[in-house]
């Protein structure tokens, strides 16, 4: 079966969505998140929207799910690069997405991650020295 | 009314919903509709797919471009031969759902187009017509 490539970038994944997502590669994504987010410890999760034309109800829950799965996981989502058009009409189909964090693109993403996950950073520097 | 061009496809699984966001996003083009309207028809369409496939056991989506002398637009006919919905005005609402979704593809599909109609009877299967004007 088809998946959607998972890419780890240092604490962490990075998910572009390519293709128009059927309701059964969606389902799959959010059990193979949840295994690399425990996999690799990762932070965070960014996933890279802007190939897709639509969002709907189906697609939105699933962006919901995987945002609340991964913070049970400890783990921060930020969606990126949705289109214009895309939000526009989500907003008319009354979706609203809770609690999923938004960002204009890849870069602004990875930035609110930082932001987000920044204080446990500095305890983990600190702990560090203090092994030295 | 008149019917300038019209077409059918079968709507039988989820992949089949992937199909009709395709074909229905090439009707919208044939008559120029903006991106926005485009991604709010594709959208409805692929509500009310799910619905006939999740809830109707599968159906049918007719494609009709129509014209009333002044303007063009895309007509959708999703019909299923399922259960029916038994109260149209609970179903509509936004937030009620038998199933394990949020509710919301009607209201939100009616909220997408100009012209939305549920024809719908317990036992019979249900009927739903959108029209987005261009
Ligand atoms: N074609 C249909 N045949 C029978 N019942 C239907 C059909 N379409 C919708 N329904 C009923 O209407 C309810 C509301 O539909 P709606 O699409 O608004 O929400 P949902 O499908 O439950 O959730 P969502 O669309 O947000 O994922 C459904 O739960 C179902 O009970
Ligand atoms: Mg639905």
């Amino acid at each position: 079966m088809e998946k959607i490539p998972i890419l780890k970038m240092g604490k962490y994944l990075l998910v572009t969505i390519q293709v128009d997502m059927h309701d059964r590669l969606a389902m799959s994504l959010q059990d193979d998140l949840t295994e690399k987010i425990v996999l690799y410890n990762a932070r965070g999760v960014l996933i890279d929207i802007s190939s897709l034309e639509i969002v709907d109800s189906f697609i939105g829950r699933m962006l919901s799910n995987i945002a609340s799965m991964s913070r049970i996981l400890d783990a921060e989502t930020v969606v990126v690069g949705m289109r214009p058009a895309v939000a526009i009409t989500m907003v008319e189909l009354g979706l609203d997405m809770k609690g999923v964090k938004t960002a204009l693109n890849v870069d602004m993403g990875m930035k609110m991650l930082d932001i987000f996950t920044g204080k446990n950073d500095e305890q983990e520097k600190l702990n560090d020295h203090s092994e030295e | 009314m008149t019917i300038l061009k019209n077409d059918m496809r079968y709507i039988r699984n989820s992949d089949d919903i992937v199909l009709i966001r395709q074909v229905v996003r090439e009707w919208a083009l044939m008559i120029q509709f903006s991106l926005v309207d485009q991604t709010k028809i594709v959208t409805a369409s692929s509500e009310l797919a799910r619905n006939a496939v999740e809830y109707g056991g599968g159906g049918v989506l007719y494609l009709q471009i129509v014209s009333d002398g002044i303007r063009k637009g895309l007509k959708l006919i999703f019909e299923d031969k399922g259960p029916g919905i038994a109260d149209i005005g609970l179903a509509l609402k936004d937030g009620y759902t038998t199933g394990e979704g949020m509710g919301l593809g009607l209201g939100g599909a009616r909220r997408l187009v100009n012209e939305f109609n549920i024809e719908s009877s317990v036992g019979q299967g249900t009927k739903i017509t959108i029209i987005r004007w261009k």
